[in-house]
């Protein structure tokens, strides 16, 4: 039975009319009702920013909350990641947080799934009315952005089907500095619209590391890349495994007192092997509060949304910086179809060349299927010997003319990208 | 803890791990020693917090020290469990409805971290700021939360008379405030986000002019010439240019051009096609460095212009003793210059050649230091202390951090709010400006709605039927408090002053504490404990405005 008063300060939200809210909104009891009862939310990730945003759900009114993390605690998550306890070392960690979430707070169910994110299928996905990304690598954010956008539909003016669209939010943090964002696919850029955001990782030249080797890092790198394989052939190096990590770095260690450099530690020596980011709780609170209450926005209007990226950094006073970023419209991933000039004689293979090659499109793919519509085209695995006299086609016999839309399928994504065919002058010329 | 304090300890959670060894420490504080290194560890570990008031606003705040692994913290709040605490409270729990919410929150918030100890005292922190303001006086931080006006300025007085640092913060519907109250804050690990490399390639002291010009660029072998550092080809050409051009640096846009290219007509061909030697690929995109050294900041300025600074005495604390040698430094054998830095980023380069290189900017800045040491040993004495009061280690450390030094100086909150001392113009101002005008309108709610409480016992918009009644009340209320501190003006609801919309929104949510806002601004809040606790980054020197509508913030300094 619920307790008389509970909600009281989050219903002054819900239950009253506000001058700054979203469009439609229309303030009432049903509102909690819905999110306590039917709204269903996923959390991807049960760390650091996962555990925020489990209980930050739970205390606003969201009762039905899933968790994924294939993840298992470590004693280095106990200083952010509140649901754990030293006793819960090992455990899993989407686990024992829809545990801790549930004996703290009533009426609230949390489904866990211990499990990687590829595992569970589109179906799995498509049953939420929203998606919370509580992530700390490029490439898991790429697979739920591909996630996400595979379910938008555009009509046939090329607005995108609102019935279609799964919204996300995202955040991410790094030391006293983070971010929250509001994907809306088909509205807002997704991940892939922003790839730049996400900056290059720091990779050493081989060359230094075998030959020129000057900092710390050059030399535990070297441990990593090029004594461990050629020293331990038959062991996969375990980063969690202390004897590996010791061997490592004593490797270093040994490697920088032969070229006379300073520096290397066993902290260090973890920290670029594993490519620690560091990670602290309150950070974790700030963003995983505000993509929660961005959730809350997105699902009920109470106010006005995030339009769509905040960015937080509290190391010289504090600065936040609220920007609309743009769409590209020629987002692969969530566009209605990039534009792709291609004479109406090319071949099926000759068009998959050019996609290969091409500086934007090619990046995404590696052994790319092709359909049109609910036609297969050219497919990978079981029915490749059936579509490969496609393959000298020419592409102009396969689709309806000008401007049609193919799908391009990779296993590098999992939404298919759109590629609207504009049937240029001549064979393979490009007029750009 | 006084002796007379009514405060009482919380036995240890029954599942606790008793007796962390020092190694299981350093891996559970891994992840935060890598932002404030294991001497802010330290600190942390040493902090004792008071928090007062239990809602979720102060828990959130707590919550994230205790797992940082501060040494303890005391709970002050007068007030039991009751339902809409468990509405927005994760730090409480439904078996402890009824009973003191002081000691719910402090049992709920030692079992995240078992090395930290908790105590509670079941007292309005009004009531105990009357009764032993002396209470106040063994921590390290006060935090304290949804208090009004009133009872902040009177904490603000206390933790300023004890020597006591302060944050305030306040959750209200979705407006959110954080402002720490220090009167000085010196810090030396401002730790910026882009720091400029110190390479003096314009003005190279002997030892590095030397090493620059005992290399023959053209005498070395290919795999040297290709594993020259880039700092030692900027040099070459630096010097070149400079005794072709009567001593002056390339200052145009062409000059410029033609110093690259100067440089880059060093590298080696092979049938008149150039090698495309990556050294000098960097030294070309490194070029700036020549023209564009880094420079004194405002900030450094401010630093070294203090009066703190020009007048050392028995009382002056080490880090003013230390700028006021640096100045002397700076007057002397810096010749203008901050003393080195010595660190030099990784450049393409044979192992040699980059060691040697980095060993002539290391030795460099030991004696920079070295001489600061001189200078401080000088101004100890003459202040009449002992001269070896501060040692090297220490004084190595601020030279090699003298380049971004910070200094941060927080008005006292009756300052702040008294009708004569408060900044009017400032706020009319920030009113009037775009990009600032709905935040510091609810600034001014913020403090309207203190009144507002003060005339009528209740916040506006308590009583859903009063809502709109309210609005136009607090409205007044805000009108009459921008009048009374001299930032009136323009007209109402736009173009300066306090829109009408902006009011409503404030009554809608009749004080509430949603738990996200809470959550947003309790951490927020302990990223500031934890600068002003390890003396590292650089805390607010004002308030901060959070608007949860907007999802904007803004800092005054009113």
């Amino acid at each position: 039975m619920e307790l008389e008063g509970r909600w009281r300060d989050l219903d002054y939200l819900l239950n009253r009319q506000g001058n700054v809210v979203g469009p439609g909104f229309e303030p009432g009891p049903e509102i909690r009702e819905f999110l306590q009862s039917d709204c269903r939310v996923l959390v991807v990730g049960a760390g650091g920013l996962g555990c925020e945003l489990l209980k930050d759900l739970a205390l606003s009114g969201f009762g039905c909350i899933d968790v994924i993390d294939m993840d298992t605690i470590d004693v280095s998550n106990l200083n952010r990641q509140f649901l754990f306890r030293m006793q819960d070392v090992g455990q899993s960690k989407a686990n024992i947080a829809a545990q801790r979430i549930m004996q703290r707070i009533s009426g609230v169910k949390v489904t866990p799934h211990h499990c990687m994110i590829q595992e569970k299928t589109l179906d799995f996905y498509e049953q939420f009315h929203v998606i919370v990304l509580g992530l700390d690598s490029l490439e898991a954010r790429r697979y739920m952005n591909s996630v996400a956008c595979s379910f938008l539909e555009y009509d046939e003016d090329g607005q995108p089907d609102l019935a279609t669209v799964k919204p996300m939010i995202d955040g991410g943090t790094e030391g006293f500095k983070g971010h929250a964002r509001v994907l809306i696919p088909g509205i807002t850029p997704c991940f892939e619209c922003t790839l730049w955001l996400f900056p290059p990782q720091t990779k050493f030249p081989l060359c230094t590391l075998a030959e020129t080797p000057r900092s710390p890092a050059h030399c535990i790198e070297y441990a990593k890349i090029i004594l461990w394989p050629k020293e331990r052939p038959d062991d996969t190096f375990d980063a969690d495994c202390e004897e590996h990590m010791r061997w490592m770095y004593d490797k270093a260690l040994a490697r920088a007192s032969e070229f006379g450099i300073q520096g290397v530690t066993y902290q260090l020596t973890q920290g670029v092997v594993k490519n620690i980011i560091p990670a602290i709780a309150s950070t974790n609170a700030i963003v995983a509060a505000q993509c929660t209450l961005e959730a809350l926005k997105l699902v009920t209007m109470c106010s006005s949304g995030l339009n769509n990226y905040m960015m937080y950094s509290g190391t010289d006073g504090v600065y936040t910086l609220t920007t609309p970023y743009e769409r590209d419209d020629k987002c692969p991933i969530c566009s209605a179809g990039v534009s792709f000039d291609a004479a109406p004689s090319t071949t099926l293979q000759e068009l998959i060349d050019m996609l290969m090659k091409d500086p934007d499109l090619g990046k995404h793919l590696s052994a790319p299927s092709v359909s049109y519509g609910s036609t297969n085209l050219y497919m990978r695995g079981a029915l490749e010997q059936q579509t490969r006299p496609n393959l000298e086609k020419p592409i102009s016999e396969l689709v309806d003319g000008d401007g049609s839309v193919i799908h391009i399928n990779d296993r590098q994504l999992v939404a298919a990208m759109k590629v609207r065919l504009k049937f240029g002058p001549s064979n393979g010329e490009m007029d750009s | 803890m006084s002796e007379e304090s009514p405060s009482a300890e919380v036995s240890p959670h029954s599942n606790a791990v008793s007796g962390e060894t020092s190694m299981d420490k350093s891996k559970r504080y891994d992840r935060g020693i890598r932002v404030w290194g294991a001497h802010g560890q330290e600190a942390l570990e040493a902090a004792k917090v008071c928090l007062l008031n239990a809602g979720p606003t102060g828990t959130e705040a707590l919550k994230n020290l205790v797992l940082g692994g501060i040494h303890s913290f005391t709970i002050v709040d007068g007030a039991k469990v009751t339902p809409p605490d468990l509405g927005n409270n994760y730090l409480l729990t439904a078996d402890g409805l009824g009973m003191p919410r002081a000691q719910c929150a402090a049992e709920c918030l030692k079992e995240l971290n078992e090395s930290v100890s908790g105590s509670y005292v079941e007292e309005t922190p009004r009531s105990l700021m009357t009764s032993s303001p002396e209470f106040f006086k063994p921590f390290t931080l006060v935090i304290a939360t949804q208090l009004g006006e009133t009872d902040a300025v009177t904490i603000d007085g206390i933790c300023r008379q004890h020597g006591v640092k302060l944050v305030l913060l306040r959750s209200y519907g979705l407006l959110g405030y954080v402002r720490p109250s220090v009167p000085e804050m010196c810090v030396t690990e401002s730790k910026p986000d882009n720091k400029v490399d110190d390479l003096r390639l314009s003005n190279p002291w002997p030892e590095l002019a030397a090493h620059a010009a005992a290399l023959d660029l053209s005498a070395t072998q290919e795999h040297v010439h290709s594993h020259v550092p880039y700092a030692l080809l900027l040099l070459k050409a630096t010097k070149h240019w400079q005794e072709e051009h009567g001593g002056k640096l390339p200052s145009s846009y062409p000059e410029r051009t033609a110093f690259k290219d100067l440089v880059n007509s060093w590298q080696r061909h092979v049938d008149g096609i150039p090698l495309d030697e990556e050294n000098f690929t960097e030294a070309i995109s490194n070029a700036h460095k020549v023209w564009a050294p880094p420079s004194v900041s405002s900030e450094l300025q401010a630093v070294l212009d203090d009066p703190c600074a020009a007048s050392i005495t028995q009382q002056s604390p080490d880090f003013w003793v230390l700028v006021a040698a640096l100045r002397r430094f700076i007057e002397q054998e810096g010749d203008g210059q901050l003393p080195l830095e010595g660190s030099i980023p990784d450049m393409h380069a044979s192992t040699q050649q980059y060691l040697d290189l980095q060993r002539i900017y290391r030795a460099k800045a030991d004696v920079d230091a070295a001489a600061v040491q001189a200078h401080t040993r000088a101004l100890l004495e003459a202040a009449g202390r002992d001269p070896s009061a501060i040692p090297l280690p220490d004084i190595k450390h601020f030279c090699k951090h003298a380049r971004s030094l910070r200094l941060v100086r927080c008005r006292s909150l009756e300052e702040e709010t008294g009708p004569g001392s408060c900044r009017g113009s400032a706020l009319r101002q920030a009113l009037g400006q775009e990009d600032t005008a709905a935040n510091a309108a609810l600034y001014v709610l913020l403090r309207a709605a203190d009144r507002f409480h003060q005339t009528y016992q209740r916040y506006p918009g308590t009583f859903d039927g009063e809502v709109e009644e309210d609005a136009a009340l607090l409205k007044s209320q805000a009108n009459a408090l921008l009048a009374e501190c001299g930032a009136a003006g323009g007209t109402v609801g736009g173009g300066g002053g306090v829109s009408d919309d902006l009011a409503a929104e404030l009554c809608r949510c009749a004080a509430g504490e949603l738990h996200v806002v809470a959550a947003v601004v309790g951490a927020v809040a302990a990223q500031e404990a934890i600068k002003i606790m390890t003396g590292q980054f650089v805390p607010l020197g004002g308030c901060l405005i959070y608007n949860a509508m907007a999802c904007t913030t803004s800092v005054f300094a009113f």
